[in-house]
Parts: structure tokens; sequence; C-alpha cells
């Protein structure tokens, strides 16, 4: 019993932080304080309650009582420790139920062996005995590699080995054979040697020199034009600041967190579609363009600011940029040559104004659009609204208005009594599929009126109606 | 007939072998110049900065809603873009869309392969994808229809050669994103089911992806088994970054919500933040106490907090800043296999090995 302690002890301490502790435990001094359990007229040694476990993890990790409890459950479930009482249910009882640790390691369930490896290495080992030494290389080789993973393992892999071979021998030859050929077929799928041409070609042992890449990687990285920390960092911590009062973790939602009082009104308030919106929902597009585009909300607002000025070519731009983007695939030559129409052309009803260069090259790519192919210009576009007219629009009379326009609901305060009515009344809201169908007619409906008018078109309806 | 000579074959695999020990060196000499360039800018360590910034208060959270219908463990989860329904996968094979305000089912699909490991919602509210052992990323239209068969109008769109183990749509319902056990991820057009971009560079299963939140919305990271976090550019297919500080396999990414950053969850038992802007890890999250893989990771609203789902049945909330831990809650009562914040930040759910998923706020 000690040799099999002492064997098992060395045998773990190859492995995990979890397993350290396990044989700690179990030291005859520093560990739990085991007694014995009488059974019938049986005595069995080395029992220990649940409540003396979980206070000895409690003091020695300098945990809370119920986290150390947890952590008694995990011993459990994994199976370094059992229950003597209500042998199935594998948890962790906080009193005088009674435990053992498992010693036997064929019945400990190590995470860390791949079973895999375990299969693998018995068909080696069973080949082995069979070619009477005599393995190919590759197959010595990864014979070598596994005996030496898994050598704590090695006499129940052998034992395994030998009794696969003996079963294989009383079976009929041919019978035999052909098991012996699926068998190898199915290990050289799964194992290639080096340089079979496999299907499988994935993992470390892959025949494609990740090197070459690698050094090319490297580089790159070298070249990449990186930040002091404290710069990142920085920015960081700004913008956790910057959206601290948004967090409804952090502070509280206005008027309540639907999740906690069971009223949705906080998303109702804060629909896509509402005529006004709350001031925090307004401080937020002020945190950045990206925040305010986001928002589609926000985006209408931006759009009767642009409409003002008779600037919102740029965001129909974007907009559009974005459609062929993220759209099909077959429907993007249709739209670059829309886009190219309505924005690039020269003389084009909604020209943008961007520099010589992109406009040539944007155009020039055009030719065979790709969905990447309007990528330059829309981001000349979005940084010249970021840089330029957003800022505007933040100190301008349309934002200025819905700031003070904006709502700022009251906070809810439910009695115990409403919050139970709250519950029951837990409102359906309206289904996101018809919010899209919703959308959808909208935005056809803007995009054919905003749409240039064709005059020979219209020109031509009023010929045939005279 | 002679058979060739075999030194000649033996110079060929010298010559090989010192090609290949060239091409090492170079690589650990990059390396190392690497690092170095990194050094010079690393003037300042996140605690240090997080100094100044108050300290956070007692966190009362609770567990809001349990939903029961999975008959067996969930697997992952994703919010509607409407802050309130979630769709839900398991190994059973059943894929629910739940409102999971008022706790309803209002959808429920039964995919033809069990472990269906990944799952999404459309932006547009309209349709969901899931994919698992079949190696697949199926599209589901829904429908306002309950008695409407679903599966009827399923769409095929990914295809790789091991399981799929995420997903998600980009900024339209018309593109989607996956990962999977190939060690590939892979962009896809959802209507015709054409790849558009593979990304290679892990050396074993990929496990986890997140899209950047930022204007330009053009990179992802992933995990993998391979311990390593990319991040990818959609475009070109590039792997543009990489980080290999984990000692396991990582389990979960998720960006910070500016993009700048993004945090990693591992079979290791810790969390930790990568800085993309100056390219290096800046925060470990762990406790001794801590010696379960973490499944599943996100940010709250404004980034000062990381929730981790863990395999030891619990959620550790962490100071993002600080880098303590803030709260550790119970309930479930199996492994915490995936967790995600809502869109509007009010709550955040967890799915669990005990068939149940729970909303807290």
């Amino acid at each position: 019993m000690q040799e099999q302690q002492t064997a098992f002890a060395t045998f773990l301490m190859r492995y995990s932080p979890l397993e350290v502790i396990v044989v700690e435990m179990q030291d005859p001094k520093s560990g739990v304080t085991g007694s014995e359990q009488k059974l019938n007229v049986t005595t069995i040694p080395h029992v220990f309650a649940g409540k003396d476990i979980i206070a000895w993890i409690a003091n020695k990790m300098k945990t809370p009582p119920e986290e150390a409890h947890v952590f008694g459950t995990m011993l459990v479930a994994f199976g370094y420790i059992y229950p003597l009482q209500n042998h199935k249910m594998l948890v962790m009882c906080n009193d005088t139920s009674l435990y053992r640790f498992q010693v036997n390691p064929c019945f400990l369930r190590n995470q860390l062996t791949n079973v895999f490896d375990v299969v693998a290495a018995i068909y080696l080992a069973k080949r082995n005995i069979r070619k009477k030494g005599m393995l190919e290389p590759y197959e010595q080789a990864h014979y070598n590699h596994l005996h030496k993973w898994l050598n704590h393992k090695w006499d129940f892999i052998v034992m395994q080995a030998t009794e696969q071979y003996k079963a294989g021998k009383e079976r009929k030859k041919p019978d035999r054979v052909v098991f012996d050929c699926q068998e190898r077929a199915y290990w050289i799928l799964n194992r290639p040697p080096r340089r079979t041409h496999s299907a499988m070609d994935c993992g470390p042992e892959r025949l494609i020199d990740p090197n070459e890449d690698e050094n090319m990687f490297y580089q790159q990285a070298i070249m990449r034009s990186k930040v002091k920390s404290s710069v990142s960092l920085g920015a960081l911590v700004k913008y956790i600041t910057t959206y601290k009062t948004h967090d409804p973790f952090l502070a509280p939602c206005q008027p309540s967190n639907p999740w906690q009082t069971d009223n949705d009104t906080y998303w109702t308030l804060n629909m896509r579609g509402v005529d006004v919106p709350t001031k925090m929902r307004v401080e937020r597009w002020s945190f950045s363009l990206f925040e305010l585009l986001t928002d589609l909300r926000g985006r209408d607002d931006f759009k009767v600011f642009l409409k003002k000025e008779f600037s919102g070519e740029n965001l129909a731009f974007w907009e559009a940029a974005e459609e062929l983007k993220w759209g099909t695939g077959s429907s993007m030559s249709a739209k670059a040559e829309t886009i190219f129409k309505t924005f690039l052309a020269p003389g084009a009803p909604r020209w943008i104004n961007i520099d010589g260069r992109t406009m040539g090259l944007t155009v020039k790519g055009l030719d065979h659009p790709h969905r990447y192919v309007l990528e330059a210009a829309q981001t000349h576009v979005f940084l010249l609204m970021k840089k330029d007219t957003f800022f505007r629009y933040l100190k301008s009379p349309v934002y200025k208005d819905i700031q003070k326009k904006a709502l700022s609901p009251e906070t809810h305060n439910f009695s115990p009594a409403q919050l139970e009515q709250n519950a029951q009344n837990r409102s359906p809201g309206i289904h996101p599929i018809i919010l899209w169908q919703q959308e959808e007619e909208e935005k056809a409906k803007t995009a054919a009126a905003s749409a240039p008018v064709d005059v020979k078109a219209m020109m031509s309806k009023i010929d045939r109606k005279k | 007939m002679r058979s060739p000579p075999i030194p000649e074959m033996a110079t060929q695999e010298v010559q090989l072998s010192e090609t290949l020990a060239h091409l090492k060196t170079e690589s650990d000499t990059l390396k190392g110049k690497l690092e170095e360039e990194r050094a010079k800018l690393h003037d300042v360590e996140l605690h240090q900065v997080a100094e100044k910034v108050e300290g956070l208060g007692q966190f009362v959270m609770k567990t809001r809603r349990t939903l029961k219908g999975h008959g067996n463990k969930v697997l992952c989860m994703d919010w509607c873009k409407d802050k309130r329904r979630i769709v839900s996968s398991s190994q059973d094979g059943k894929v629910i869309v739940w409102d999971a305000f008022t706790t309803n089912k209002e959808h429920a699909v039964t995919m033809p392969c069990t472990w269906v490991m990944a799952c999404a919602y459309a932006p547009s509210g309209c349709a969901v994808a899931c994919g698992g052992l079949d190696n697949k990323c199926s599209v589901y239209p829904l429908s306002l229809d309950k008695n409407e068969n679903l599966a009827a109008k399923k769409k095929s769109v990914a295809m790789h050669t091991n399981y799929l183990s995420a997903c998600s749509f980009t900024n339209s319902d018309m593109q989607i994103l996956t990962s999977s056990g190939d060690g590939t991820c892979a962009l896809w057009d959802v209507e015709s089911g054409q790849l558009l971009q593979s990304f290679h560079g892990h050396a074993a299963d990929v496990l986890c992806l997140d899209l950047a939140p930022s204007e330009t919305g053009n990179t992802f990271v992933s995990g993998g088994c391979d311990k390593k976090a990319n991040v990818w550019d959609m475009r070109s297919g590039q792997c543009i970054q990489s980080f290999e500080t984990h000692e396991s396999d990582i389990n979960s990414v998720r960006y910070y919500p500016s993009g700048d950053a993004f945090a990693s969850g591992s079979d290791d038992a810790t969390c930790r933040l990568y800085d993309l802007r100056a390219d290096r890890e800046v925060a470990i999250y762990s406790k001794e106490s801590i010696i379960f893989g973490v499944s599943s990771v996100d940010f709250s609203l404004s980034g000062r907090l990381l929730f981790g789902g863990y395999n030891d049945y619990t959620i550790n909330v962490w100071d993002v800043l600080k880098g303590t831990r803030v709260s550790i809650l119970f309930g479930h009562e199996n492994r915490v296999s995936t967790l995600r914040v809502s869109p509007d930040g009010t709550a955040f759910c967890t799915g669990s090995w005990d068939h149940t998923l729970r909303t807290w706020a």
C-alpha cells in the first residue's frame, strides 16, 4: 500500500497543480485528518469527512468556504476522491459524509492524457510484439515518443497490447489479414509517416514547412508600427472612463434594468424609430462618429444635419459602400455600377469630393468590382466626416436641439408587490422580423424618393399621357 | 535496372535539413528582434496606469432567468440585436430560439448531427446559423409562423473537413465567418455558399473567433489548440498579428469594446488581455484557487469588467484594469460552456453542461 502510494505520488508529480494539491491532501502529517469507517465487522482505513476536506482546502488556498466547496466538488467530479455513501452523486457535501482518495491510476480520469495517444500506443506495442521489435522507422520513432510520454501507463499499455495480440491470433487467418490491413490503413491515415500525401494534412506534423512563412510574418511584424504602452493603455482607460456611466453593470439604467424589474420601458424608450431619444443615448452619439453611425437613430439625426448643409453625399456614399462590402456576391456588379453612376462619374448627381489619386484608383478598380473595391474611397470619406463634419454636427443647432428635447426618464421605484405583478406580465415586445420588414419598407421609400430624376423617362411619360 | 545511388539521396536529405536548420536560425533571430522592438515601447504596466482609476464597488449579480428546455449539454449561445432573444445549441442536436425575457421558446430545430458547437443570430434577427460535428455551417431563416418547419428552408453554407467550432455573421446576414477543427477559418457568401476567403496559420484546431467592432470592421481574432491567438485581415487572408503566451488551448477570444485590444480564456485557467497597438500581452487574470479552464469570456459594455465562464461550474468577474477578481458567481450545476453579454450590456447569458441557460444582471 505504501509502495503503491509513493508510485502514485510520483506519477502525479508530473502533472498539473490540481494533482499536486491532491497529493498534499493525503500527506499523513499536513494533509486532511482521516479516520476509519466501521462497516459491519470490517474497518476501512483512510476515510475523510467532507467538511474536513473543505476546511483543509479553504485553509490551504485561503478561499471562502463556498469556493472551497466548489473545489471539493471538482475533485469528486474528476474522480480524485470518491464518496462512500451515495456513490452515484459525484459532489462533495460539507458535512460528515465520508470520502476516500482514488489511488489506482487506471481509474483516474486524467484529463491530460490523450486517449487517442493511448490507443495509438497499444497499437504500436502490439505491432512491436508481432514484428518482434522490427518496426518501420517512422513507427519506431512514434513508438519511442509515446513510450516516453506515456511511460507511467506503459505496463497497462503492454498488457492491453498482449491481450489484443492473443485475441488476434485466435481469429481465422483470412479475417486476421483483413483486420490487420484495416487497422494499418486507419493508422496510416491518422498518424501518417512524414512525406506521405494525406488529405488530412494538418496539425504540427504536417508537410508544409511553416518556417518560411513564419520568417516573413516576423519581418512584417517587426516593421509594423507599434505604439508605446503608455499611449495604448491610456486609451483603454480613457474608453472605460467615457463609457462608465453607460455600463449597466456599473451605473443603473434609467428608468430600470428590464432584467431586474421585469419592466421593459428601457428597451421601448431606446428603440430604433423613437421620435425623442433619451439623454444618455444622445450623449453616447457624441463619443465618436462610429457610435453616431452605429445607432441608426443617431444616423438619422446626422442626416438631418447633413441635409441642412447640403452635404449628404458623403454619408450616402459610405452607406452604399457598406452595402457593397457586406452584401451578396451576386449583387456586387449591379451595386458597383449604381455607385459609379451616382457618386463617382464625372457630373454624377451626388458626386463625392475625394482626391484625384483615390478617385482614379477606385474608378479603375470598378472595371472588375470586388467587395473591397471601394475601400480606399470609403476610408477617405469616413475620415473626412470624422475629422470635420462630425465636430460641426456636435456644435450645430440640430444636435443642441435634440439634446434639449431628449428624455430623462425617472428611476422606477417598484414595491415588491409591483415587481411580482411585473414578473407575471412580461411584455413580448415587437418581433425582430416585423421590425426588419418595416425598416426595409422605409429604406425602399427613401431610396425611391431621393433617387436622381431621370428627365428623359419623365418626359417620355408625359408625352405618352398626351 | 539499377536503383538510384544511395549517396545522392543522402546528399539531398542533408541539403534539405541544412536549409531547414538555416530557416530555423533565421526564425529565432527574427523572433528575438521582434521581442526587442516590443520591449523598447513597453514603458508602463497596466496596473500602474490603473492606479489612478477609482476602485469598483460591491456587485449584486443574480440569476434573473433560467431557461430549461435542452435535453443535453448546452454548448453555445448568441444574442439577437433586439437585446432579449437568444439562440442556443446543444449536444443532442437541438437549436432553440428563445425570448429570454419572457422565457418563451419561439423556435426549435433538430440538426442532423449531435454536438452543435456553434450557433449565431443574424444581425437582422431573421435567421440563425449553426453547425458542429457535421463539419458544416447551415443557415435557417426564421419565421413568424410558429408551426412552420424551419428545417425545410435550411441552407448549407460552409463546408470544412473537420468539426465547426464557431461561427459568426459579419455586419450583414449575407456573410458568415467560421472556424473549424481542421485548423482553418473561412469567410462564406451565404446566398451562394461560395468560399470568399480562407485563413491558414493555426497549427491545430481553431476553437473560437470574434469580429472586430471597429469602424473599419476588416479584422477578426481567432484562438486555437496551438495556444495561439491570431489577428487576421479579412480582405487578404493574412495573419497580421499573433500572440502565443497561453500555456494551453485557447477556448474563447473576445474583442475589447474599442477594438484596440482583446481578451482570451484558456484551459490553463487564465484569462489574458492583449493590447493590439502595443502588440503585447498586458494582463493575466488568474488566481491560485482557480485551476480549471476558462471556456468563455466577454466584456461588459464599458470594458471595465471581464466575465469568465469556467469548467468548475462558476463565473468569475474580473476588474480589467486592476487585474483583481471582483466577484464569483455560483448557480450552474455543471461546466459553464458559453457566456455572452447582451448587445446593450444590461445582462449576460451563460449556457452550461447542466442543460440550462441563465441570464444574470
